[in-house]
């Protein structure tokens, strides 16, 4: 399976994000930036972690309007795994591709530590092999990760399953805990953690990693034989 | 030459955090009487006069980019500017 790892100027998680597919997951990837308009040849897509833009004007909004982006909606109407971390959460809420939008963390500072959380939906292509309700163990760095959307949306994103993980106990005044949520047809992933800051004992968790170990394995169930 | 006033507040329907810490600052300097602040963004923009539909063009920048929806309300004045 090949990845591209999207780089906008000011993302700071891409080499390790590019560091956990390659080393820990073992899968191909490559660093793109942010100017190419055709993402074909990759099976699934990483949107990193940082501060595109420098966060001017808000997070995300300068980033989505790169010409990557028309490239990453492709992508993810044609069902392949689109993952935005964190900025790259932020990316994809501005560029419509989930609904919603972030706020300031609730007590109005920059959050950075590991944290607990809860997969709630466990059947999407990015959480197949955790259980249901498992707590995971997740770094977070963010100042803008308080989760907002209407009441309708909230319902409509509880009533699909949409919600993938959730924070254990509340981090930054999200709106129901939200720390991961997926579109309707499951293939794009927002998250504010870091689950490539946690694929290895050594970097104080693992946890992170059968999030792209899932990614993997519905990708061969659907394109290899005899996976 | 027309010089655009864009302001970006967040929806009342949307918590400010920041206004709120503003607010409870000025409460604690003794000005009770200040009972909510709501914190915005101010832009400037210059167009030149290659812009025909100065209002329709706000608009639209307004909600690709200047503001989000979601969280946001804005709103404009128009003024016309001699050339510097």
């Amino acid at each position: 399976m090949k990845f591209a790892v999207i780089v906008f100027p000011g993302s700071n998680c891409d080499v390790d994000m590019y560091h956990a597919v390659k080393d820990e997951l073992g899968e191909q990837v490559d660093l793109v930036w942010h100017d190419v308009d055709n993402l074909d040849q990759y099976d699934g897509i990483l949107l990193p972690g940082g501060f595109s833009y420098g966060d001017y004007l808000r997070s995300g909004a300068i980033a989505h309007m790169s010409n990557v982006m028309a490239a990453v909606k492709k992508a993810a109407e044609a069902g392949k795994p689109v993952l935005g971390v964190c900025n790259g959460f932020q990316i994809l809420l501005e560029s419509g591709l989930l609904p919603g939008a972030m706020l300031r963390n609730k007590n109005l500072k920059f959050i950075c530590r590991t944290v607990e959380l809860t997969v709630e939906n466990n059947e999407t292509m990015f959480t197949s092999l955790y259980e249901k309700g498992e707590k995971i163990s997740i770094p977070v760095a963010h100042g803008e990760g308080n989760y907002y959307c209407d009441d309708e949306t909230l319902a409509k994103l509880k009533e699909n399953n949409q919600i993938a993980f959730t924070y254990a106990s509340d981090v930054n005044g999200s709106l129901s805990d939200i720390a991961g949520i997926t579109n309707e047809k499951g293939n794009v992933l927002g998250m504010m953690p870091h689950p490539e800051r946690a694929v290895d004992d050594l970097l104080g968790s693992a946890d992170g990693l059968k999030l792209f170990q899932s990614i993997v394995k519905h990708w061969r169930d659907s394109h290899v034989v005899n996976a | 030459m027309y010089k655009v006033k864009v302001y970006v507040t967040l929806r009342e329907s949307v918590l400010d955090p920041q206004g709120k810490a503003v607010q409870q600052s000025l409460s604690s300097l003794g000005y009770n009487g200040v009972e909510d602040v709501r914190i915005g963004k101010y832009m400037e923009l210059q167009f030149d006069d290659t812009v025909t539909d100065v209002e329709g063009t706000v608009k639209e920048v307004c909600e690709k980019l200047l503001s989000n929806p979601v969280i946001e309300d804005y709103r404009y004045e128009i003024e016309e500017s001699a050339k510097q």
